[in-house]
């Protein structure tokens, strides 16, 4: 447990001491939702019709944005090789890796995310569902990306692959993410959506940080 | 008394057969010095070592036990020092030494790290980032961290690297020290590195050609259905 800690506090006080790639994430995000209302027309209906679907494959494509980095830097310094060489089990230490990229990434998206349902004029019986959709989706986007993130260590042009590798994955949870926010919407309850997003995490967290550890060690093969 | 061995190690790196048939001993106090030209497989058969790459056949044992048994026992025994220093240019290099520390769990780390910093005479250094280090400082506080907890066994791949002659004679007296407490040294370098009679491992002698070993195989292969073959006659009769 020790070993999870240290991982995650030198994580998080090497993000903070960094920073751009928080802040880098909410503004992709940001903008990335604001293109809609120009791409669709400012008409507010057709905004608030659409606004939990552009939320979520927003924050799905600016969560894979930060994906890149998460080893990369440790891949490159010898970082990882040192990580993979230590007593604790890798499993554990890509646990804490992926807990400190969701504080990082994960969360600030969950708190902006409120400020651009506003700005798509959703109604705001969804504001709720959609935080805590968001809430048990975002760690499983991170769980998820980190399988791909490992699996493209040492390769060329390792940005594009990672989003070819990791999107398809993330179908289920935009799927019912959206799903959630649109029952709230339409007033039913959401709660069979929130229940399998549960299921999903749950199935991440047991099954990514293996998948993730395995991959890292082939890198360093 | 602690043993470290390898018996008939073959290692392949995609498709190039880099040795074979590699076999060496060592006991405490030993160091073993790699030897060899360019590729001849220096930091293939420290990786092996480590732990971090699996050799294609034979094993690596540590009294008797191969060490893909327990890996977490083999890796709290073995400090590794690559070719990279592992340092992240925005922390401290206290902050740096500190992770490593942690994930031995080792009791009264402060001391410890300032034990090694001052092993290696970089305790001013200690609150310096690593982005303002020279490449040698880097070195140092790579090396600083392998005195930090408890270990058996040091494998350096090319720890000279990057160091200044004074330095190299203080790696030298580290070594010596390490040995001194029962510890084996497996070690690579270009340059003389002035350590008690080591026991020299010249990787060229184990270079076989593809075809040979390939060959080999064949061999192996050939072999054993026409020593089955003969035992399910008399089966049969």
């Amino acid at each position: 447990m020790n070993g999870f800690l240290a991982i995650l506090r030198r994580d998080l006080s090497l993000a903070l001491r960094q920073g751009a790639d928080s802040v880098m994430v909410v503004a992709f995000f940001i903008v990335t939702t604001t293109l809609f209302p120009f791409g669709v027309g400012p008409e507010v209906n057709i905004l608030a019709r659409i606004a939990s679907g552009v939320i979520w494959v927003s924050a799905l494509l600016a969560a894979m944005l930060s994906l890149e980095r998460v080893f990369q830097a440790d891949y490159e310094d010898g970082s990882l090789e040192l990580l993979t060489l230590s007593p604790v089990s890798l499993e554990l230490l890509i646990l804490g890796k992926v807990l400190a990229h969701w504080l990082t990434t994960g969360l600030p998206l969950i708190i902006a995310a409120p400020l651009m349902a506003v700005m798509l004029n959703m109604d705001q019986n969804g504001f709720a569902i959609l935080m805590i959709a968001m809430l048990l989706g975002t760690p499983a986007l991170s769980l998820i990306g980190a399988i791909g993130a490992a699996l493209i260590l040492g390769a060329r042009r390792g940005g594009v692959l990672v989003s070819l590798l990791v999107l398809p994955l993330y179908i289920p949870v935009l799927i019912f993410g959206a799903g959630a926010v649109e029952a709230a919407l339409l007033g039913i309850s959401a709660t069979a959506q929130l229940q399998i997003m549960a299921a999903i995490l749950l199935l991440t967290l047991a099954a990514a940080p293996f998948a993730t550890a395995h991959a890292v060690r082939q890198a360093m093969e | 008394m602690a043993d470290f061995s390898g018996s008939d190690l073959t290692c392949l790196r995609g498709e190039r057969l880099v040795f074979g048939g590699l076999s060496f001993s060592a006991k405490s106090g030993d160091a073993v010095m790699l030897r060899g030209r360019n590729g001849a497989g220096k930091s293939s058969l420290l990786r092996l070592m480590a732990g971090l790459l699996a050799p294609r056949s034979g094993a690596l044992c540590w009294n008797g036990e191969n060490i893909s048994d327990d890996r977490a026992a083999h890796h709290a025994r073995t400090h590794y020092l690559g070719h990279q220093d592992a340092i992240k240019p925005v922390l401290t290099v206290r902050d740096n030494l500190r992770l490593w520390g942690q994930l031995r769990g080792v009791a009264a780390l402060e001391a410890a790290i300032d034990r090694a910093l001052n092993a290696l005479q970089i305790h001013h250094l200690s609150r310096v980032t690593g982005r303002y280090l020279s490449s040698g400082q880097k070195r140092r506080t790579a090396l600083a961290r392998i005195l930090i907890g408890d270990s058996h066994l040091w494998l350096l791949d090319e720890p000279t690297v990057g160091l200044d002659r004074e330095s190299c004679a203080e790696l030298a007296q580290l070594i010596a020290e390490f040995r001194a407490n029962g510890g084996i040294v497996v070690y690579s370098t270009h340059i003389d590195l002035d350590v008690e009679n080591p026991t020299i491992l010249d990787l060229d002698d184990f270079a076989i050609p593809m075809v040979e070993w390939l060959a080999e195989q064949d061999d192996i292969e050939d072999m054993a259905p026409t020593k089955g073959t003969p035992t399910s006659q008399e089966a049969a009769q």
